[in-house]
């Protein structure tokens, strides 16, 4: 099948006060449509900056992006991908529904579908009751289930995100992945997944890319082959993350 | 039980200060025609309502009052949000703002008269620029200090245009700060009514002036009294409108 995403040679340089700094260089990435894959890397080697250049946040210095949206996609002009936040960067000002149906405002949805859409999203991630709350009267954990159904919301070829549950406490942070593995399900969707557990990575990836090196690129990849849906106890599962973690330590001192 | 506590002492503190208010001129301490005792202030209030005067003055005042206020912030918010958004235009106007802002409202008087003759414009420009510093300065530091974050979820949303920025995250997240300029100008504004009308543009300003020349000093009491009472209103009635516009927040 053809790659939804095809990234080759991508570099990027941010540049401030003069002072340059290479965060990602030569990086290549393909990724089919339906495939979850997980990103890892330590702190500060550039997975945020990698999302951020898909979703057009930053520009690449040198590289190209190709992404190739779905054919009723390239109809609809919808945007092929969609972020979460690692903080769920709610507008506060707005309900929920509201905040949910947030992009597809500037389509020129109209306001009813837009609410319907917005409602079958927040039912997809079970607040079908929260539509009209202000986003401070959310849990933590509501707020990223949220801010997912905005996402989703955008029905996007690809939803990245980014730690999407890196500041949720440990049982609502599982109760989210197996959401998402549920959504995905439901859905179809391609996912881009960063985050920095490699335990989480592995029980919701199919494919696991370590981010490695200063300038960063992909450093080693790895498939899990356990299927789905799956045991967190499933001893393939923790074969596949020691092997990530040897990999991991390896890159590093490697530096 | 102590709100309850606190609000009979302000009563009682109220209620004092008017008996000694009252008893200074009754006992010849002062005298009255200088310093009319508040029970004085009923009937001179009732005359003037009867006479319709009242009403008129505090209609022109108010409608000098609403116009100043209106023209002001909206020129306020405007070019306070062009130079919050725009480096170029900060940087464009920064000198002109210095050399302009310092002078004070009323010293436009004279320009005010010379410009729109003694007439209700003249009154609704000197207001005006007292509420268009307020708000222009409330304004510009509220764009600026929008939280970068949310500006970039727009963008991640494809909101790409100054335009959806503005609209969609600058102007509902700049919200608060620009209410807090505007109750400022609220209060500034409601100074200004007086001493622009004093130059004779019909109002409570004229009216009073008129009064004292007089000496009726029971009429100028009663539109001090007015003013206080019409004050206390639009605050509250602001301060709810607000409280409304912002229950977004915690
Ligand atoms: N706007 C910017 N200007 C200059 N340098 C930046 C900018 N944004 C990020 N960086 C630098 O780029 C590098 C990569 O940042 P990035 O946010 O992509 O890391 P990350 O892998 O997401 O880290 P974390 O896991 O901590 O979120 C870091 O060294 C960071 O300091
Ligand atoms: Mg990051």
């Amino acid at each position: 099948m053809a790659d939804v995403i095809d990234i080759r040679g991508l570099a990027l340089t941010y540049e401030r006060d003069g002072r340059r700094t290479e965060v990602l260089r030569g990086l290549d990435l393909a990724i089919q449509p339906g495939e979850f894959v997980a990103i890892v890397g330590e702190s500060g080697v550039g997975k945020s900056t990698l999302l951020r250049v898909l979703i057009g946040l930053a520009q690449p210095s040198a590289g190209t992006v190709e992404v190739r949206p779905s054919p009723d996609r390239r109809e609809s002009r919808l945007p092929p991908m969609a972020l979460v936040f690692q903080d769920s960067r709610l507008l506060p000002w707005r309900r929920v529904a509201a905040n949910v149906g947030f992009g597809l405002e500037w389509r020129g949805v109209p306001a009813a579908e837009r609410r319907q859409r917005a409602q079958a999203m927040l039912d997809l991630v079970r607040l079908g009751d929260l539509g009209s709350r202000w986003p401070h009267q959310l849990s933590g954990g509501q707020r990223q289930r949220v801010s997912l159904a905005r996402a989703l919301a955008e029905e996007p070829d690809v939803l990245l995100m980014d730690e999407p549950f890196s500041a949720l406490d440990s049982l609502t942070r599982e109760d989210l992945q197996d959401e998402l593995l549920r959504i995905r399900q439901e859905t179809g969707r391609t996912v881009l997944f960063v985050t920095h557990d490699i335990d989480e990575a592995v029980y919701l990836a199919d494919r696991v890319i370590v981010l490695t090196g200063r300038p960063a690129g992909i450093g080693a990849e790895i498939r899990v082959d356990a299927p789905q849906p799956r045991n967190r106890r499933d001893p393939r599962l923790a074969e596949t993350a020691r092997a990530l973690r040897a990999e991991l330590s390896q890159r590093s001192a490697e530096l | 039980m102590t709100r309850l506590r606190r609000t009979v002492l302000a009563a009682l503190g109220l209620g004092l200060f008017l008996l000694v208010w009252e008893a200074l001129p009754r006992f010849g301490l002062l005298n009255a025609a200088l310093v009319p005792p508040p029970s004085a202030i009923p009937a001179a209030l009732a005359s003037e309502i009867r006479s319709g005067v009242w009403l008129a003055a505090v209609l022109s005042s108010l409608s000098h009052y609403a116009t100043g206020l209106l023209v002001g912030s909206l020129l306020g918010v405007a070019l306070g949000t062009a130079s919050g958004m725009f480096r170029l235009v900060e940087d464009l106007t920064a000198w002109i703002v210095r050399l302009i802002r310092p002078i004070p409202g009323l010293a436009w008087v004279p320009f005010a008269i010379i410009w729109f003759g003694v007439e209700p414009a003249a009154a609704v420009f000197i207001i005006a620029i007292g509420v268009f510093w307020i708000v222009f300065f409330a304004t510009q530091g509220a764009i600026r200090g929008v939280d970068r974050d949310l500006v970039e979820v727009a963008e991640a949303f494809g909101f790409r245009s100054a335009r959806a920025r503005l609209v969609k995250i600058l102007l509902p997240a700049a919200t608060p700060g620009i209410m807090v300029g505007l109750r400022t100008a609220l209060g500034q504004a409601w100074m200004a009514v007086v001493a622009a009308e004093i130059f004779g543009v019909p109002g409570v300003g004229q009216r009073m002036m008129q009064a004292s020349s007089l000496l009726a000093t029971d009429i100028v009491l009663v539109y001090m009294l007015t003013m206080a009472a019409l004050y206390g209103l639009i605050d509250s009635a602001f301060v709810a409108a607000q409280n409304w516009l912002l229950r977004w927040r915690t």
